[in-house]
């Protein structure tokens, strides 16, 4: 076992990540799949129906997970692309671009599972409530970031320019979240008073473990999309010949 | 347990038609999401091989 | 040569703008006419009930304006691009944030300030009242500025990029759609007899916000875009 210092700084070469994003993401797997499985079986199977929504109340345990990521994630991505905008490190504009897919999917989950609780709950698929309508915006911002970057050829601009775009879109985030407090808005509040005035531990765990288990997801997805994107823009270095003979 | 047996738990105390279809798109989801990931490498690592043929050419 | 003090730089890049962008005046004219055809298929479109188009105005001639202003927002950069001269700019000592700002107050003037004008003439033909539409050139007085300072930010982004017309839509669309919210629902507000300081707030905060931020957001694209 090597005793020495880790230093970090080594795995912001994109041949160095490469390596080390190969060794961990099975791991990540194995963990989104076992999270998954537990929070599955207590959300479907063990946690108690509900007082006012019966049985249908239990989308909340893929509703909320895709929700809470795809605004966790858009953080994350903007992230990267201020680090890379600020510090001009190839890497953190590549971690930025395996994000946005991802974000996007579960941002589109978020809005679709909370259509399939809406309609049986309140009567109504849709509705333009501030937060309904911050988490579409949440949607066309990942869209929109996928879209400037798959149009501007060169890649160091097109990371550049898409992480201002994701900078100018971080706005969005706080609104997502506090538009519930600050509009009377169809959709409840955030404190998930699911059960009266409080929730049963059983459904704290089914949520709270899905949620992990989403996580543990993207990063699997992040990690896998960004060697393909690292060999992809690295193709004129030396070490990508011998990394896929 | 919550449920008494199967049929039961499929239906879902009649919001069967909302439950599953958002557990099942959340799965789809997840499928599409996996295919598209390898179907890039795969992509990715033809086009470098291409590459590859193509320069070892050049240098002969 | 007197120096130009900040006010005086402004001044000068704005005198420089508009005089550039009237050179074409059909350019400038053209998102008028897109204004007003837009505008008008919608009673084309949903039929005469006077009733609906009553509670359709607000938001119709809202979204109208505001693809209106998109149009010409592509051609904010991108004549100057064309010929070098956005490139000498920037590489000159004027502040870009300044010059950004004066492209941005031109685009307002000649596209959001004739549309504001235009908007209550649209509005009788869907049957609003004269206060609703002044609110209406109110919130609109407010929102078109913002729009092109939003605007900007996509226009540098998409500088030379293919199909850079509908993208920049695309992008800049999202971060429009609170102020089309607060602008088109004042309008809708005070007609349902409710009070719409909160809109108006609003709408002038997201003026503000996007005066000090978006110069900074679009400085840095087009730095980006010049590379």
């Amino acid at each position: 076992m090597n005793t020495q210092k880790i230093h970090w700084f080594k795995f912001s070469s994109p041949q160095n990540f490469y390596f080390l994003a190969g060794r961990m993401w099975p791991w990540f797997a194995v963990l989104a799949t076992v999270l998954a499985a537990v929070a599955l079986w207590i959300g479907l199977v063990m946690a108690p129906v509900d007082a006012q929504q019966g049985q249908g109340y239990r989308i909340i345990f893929v509703h909320v997970p895709a929700a809470s990521l795809s605004m966790f994630v858009y953080l994350v991505m903007a992230g990267w692309a201020g680090f890379g905008l600020a510090f001009n490190t190839r890497l953190s504009g590549m971690m930025a671009s395996a994000l946005a897919p991802t974000g996007a999917i579960l941002a589109f989950l978020s809005l679709a599972t909370g259509s399939l609780w809406g309609k049986p709950m309140w009567g109504t698929w849709w509705v333009w409530d501030a937060r309904l309508t911050s988490s579409l915006i949440l949607l066309f911002l990942y869209l929109g970031f996928i879209a400037l970057q798959s149009s501007i050829d060169d890649p160091r601009r097109a990371d550049k320019a898409s992480a201002v775009l994701a900078l100018v879109g971080a706005v969005n985030i706080p609104i997502i979240y506090g538009s519930v407090y600050w509009w009377n808005t169809l959709h409840q509040g955030a404190s998930v008073t699911v059960k009266g005035a409080s929730i049963a531990p059983a459904m704290l765990w089914g949520m709270g473990l899905m949620t992990a288990a989403f996580w543990m997801y993207a990063i699997t997805m992040t990690l896998v999309r960004v060697r393909a994107i690292i060999l992809d823009r690295e193709r004129h270095a030396e070490w990508v010949k011998h990394a896929v003979e | 347990m919550q449920w008494n047996n199967w049929n039961e738990f499929l239906a879902m105390g009649g919001y069967a038609q909302y439950v599953w279809p958002a557990f099942g798109l959340t799965a789809l989801a997840v499928v599409i999401e996996v295919i598209q990931v390898r179907a890039k490498r795969r992509e990715v690592l033809r086009s470098l091989h291409a590459q590859f043929e193509s320069e070892k050419g050049d240098s002969q | 040569m007197k120096k130009l003090g900040l006010f005086g730089v402004m001044a000068a890049l704005l005198r420089r703008e508009v005089s550039v962008a009237l050179r074409q005046k059909g350019e400038v004219l053209t998102p008028l006419v897109f204004f007003v055809v837009v505008a008008s298929l919608f009673p084309l479109g949903v039929g005469p009930e006077s009733a609906l188009l009553l509670r359709m105005a607000p938001g119709v001639l809202w979204v109208s304006a505001l693809l209106a202003a998109m149009l010409s927002l592509q051609r904010l950069f991108a004549t100057d691009h064309a010929d070098g001269s956005l490139e000498q700019m920037a590489l000159s000592s004027t502040p870009l944030g300044l010059l950004v700002a004066a492209k941005a107050l031109t685009h307002f003037l000649l596209s959001g300030l004739p549309l504001v004008l235009m908007a209550p003439v649209l509005g009788l033909q869907f049957g609003l009242e004269s206060r609703s539409l002044g609110i209406l050139m109110l919130t609109l007085l407010l929102g078109t500025p913002t729009l092109s300072l939003i605007g900007s930010i996509g226009a540098a982004l998409t500088l030379g990029v293919r199909g850079a017309g509908v993208l920049l839509s695309l992008l800049i669309l999202p971060l429009y759609i609170p102020v089309l919210i607060f602008g088109a629902g004042a309008v809708e507000a005070d007609a349902a007899g409710l009070g719409i300081g909160g809109h108006l707030s609003l709408l002038a905060a997201l003026f503000v916000l996007s005066v000090f931020f978006a110069p900074l957001a679009t400085k840095t694209a087009l730095r980006i875009s010049l590379e």
